[in-house]
């Protein structure tokens, strides 16, 4: 199993050995290499199968999605987002006290040099076609002290139940969030949050039914903890 | 008069003997588990999920026989479609309603009941 996942990262790192290509087919090169573990191109799936067999987050609307910074950053020293991979009961094990993520059974995503990351930064920002679903909210960000909002997201919403919101605090099975300010436009934050099936059908985040107002306090949250990180709780 | 007598008979009769739920696919209850539910749950329903060590209530032990069996069908139901507080537990069990179909939910009791009680793996 284990040969098998090398193999598989093995590949991963030759698949994404993105050199500057010339322009014009630098798009479908990249739509290649990245759709070795990415949906690159919609609607997403509402199969369960391919819920469980899907390696990353598909990337057909990333444009509507990431900041364009952050990816060009990102991909250039990316660090893990979801502390238990795209799909966690792959990558869980039990073990003496329970079940534990199962750190060996995780691949890193390749790193690419700078002229790469802004080609492909650049082409994955074209991906918009959820731009409908953004134009549907109304939202201007505010702020909220961190400590109302913390006991929001872990209390009275839930979400710290498979989301950590400072590096030490959460659970492991969805992305974390700490980050999630600098990582995504805002207004795809509150769309996702508000109809989260509206983006991808299996996808193992909850519709809460929040009112805006609720919505909106989240992703105040997110910026406030996003732009100044909380010391580890 | 008439007719309102057999209205009331009809809701009786609707009443005493209910349309029969689809049976439910346990098996297919299974991958849904696997993909919802072990995450908190645990990969064998024993409530020690990988994200069981950061929350403040221990997820429900499905194997739990004695635990399970008070609670009912309907009970389990609703506590998945509408989330833990709909039947008086934690929020941190969330509604799935968004994600599931109803016969979905219906095939998840259905392996609950089979992982509780029968044996299941």
């Amino acid at each position: 199993m284990r040969k098998v996942i090398a193999l598989g990262g093995a590949a991963l790192m030759t698949a994404l050995s993105v050199t500057s290509a010339p322009a014009a087919e630098a798009p479908a090169k990249i739509q290649k290499e990245c759709a070795v573990c990415h949906q690159m191109s919609g609607p997403a799936s509402p199969d369960l199968a391919a819920r469980q067999t899907r390696k990353g987050p598909p990337l057909f609307f990333a444009g509507n999605k990431f900041r364009r910074d952050w990816l060009e950053t990102w991909l250039q020293k990316p660090t893990r987002i979801r502390p238990a991979g795209d799909f966690a009961p792959d990558h869980a094990a039990k073990g003496p006290e329970g079940d534990a993520v199962d750190a060996a059974s995780l691949s890193d995503h390749p790193a690419v040099d700078a002229p790469a990351a802004k080609e492909i930064a650049d082409y994955l920002m074209t991906l918009t076609p959820n731009t409908a679903l953004l134009a549907k909210e109304d939202y201007t960000p505010g702020r909220v002290s961190a400590r109302i909002g913390a006991m929001d997201f872990v209390k009275f919403k839930g979400c710290s139940g498979c989301h950590k919101d400072t590096p030490k605090y959460g659970g492991f099975s969805g992305p974390e969030l700490h980050t999630a300010w600098q990582r995504l436009q805002p207004p795809f934050i509150v769309s996702y949050i508000r109809d989260p099936a509206a983006w991808e059908p299996r996808t193992l985040m909850p519709n809460k039914h929040l009112n805006t107002a609720g919505i909106h306090k989240l992703a105040n949250y997110l910026r406030t903890i996003g732009e100044k990180p909380e010391k580890a709780k | 008069m008439n007719k309102l007598f057999i209205l009331a008979v009809f809701l009786c009769g609707s009443i005493l003997y209910p349309r029969p739920a689809p049976a439910a696919d346990a098996a297919h209850g299974k991958t849904l588990y696997r993909v919802y539910c072990t995450q908190c749950h645990g990969l064998s329903g024993d409530g020690k999920g990988i994200n069981a060590p950061q929350l403040s209530v221990q997820p429900r032990n499905h194997r739990d026989r004695a635990e399970m069996s008070a609670r009912t069908d309907d009970d389990l139901f609703k506590a998945i479609k509408e989330g833990g507080q709909a039947v008086n537990k934690s929020i941190l069990m969330p509604n799935w309603d968004g994600n599931m179909t109803d016969d979905e939910i219906h095939d998840v009791v259905a392996y609950l009941r089979a992982l509780c009680c029968a044996g299941a793996k």
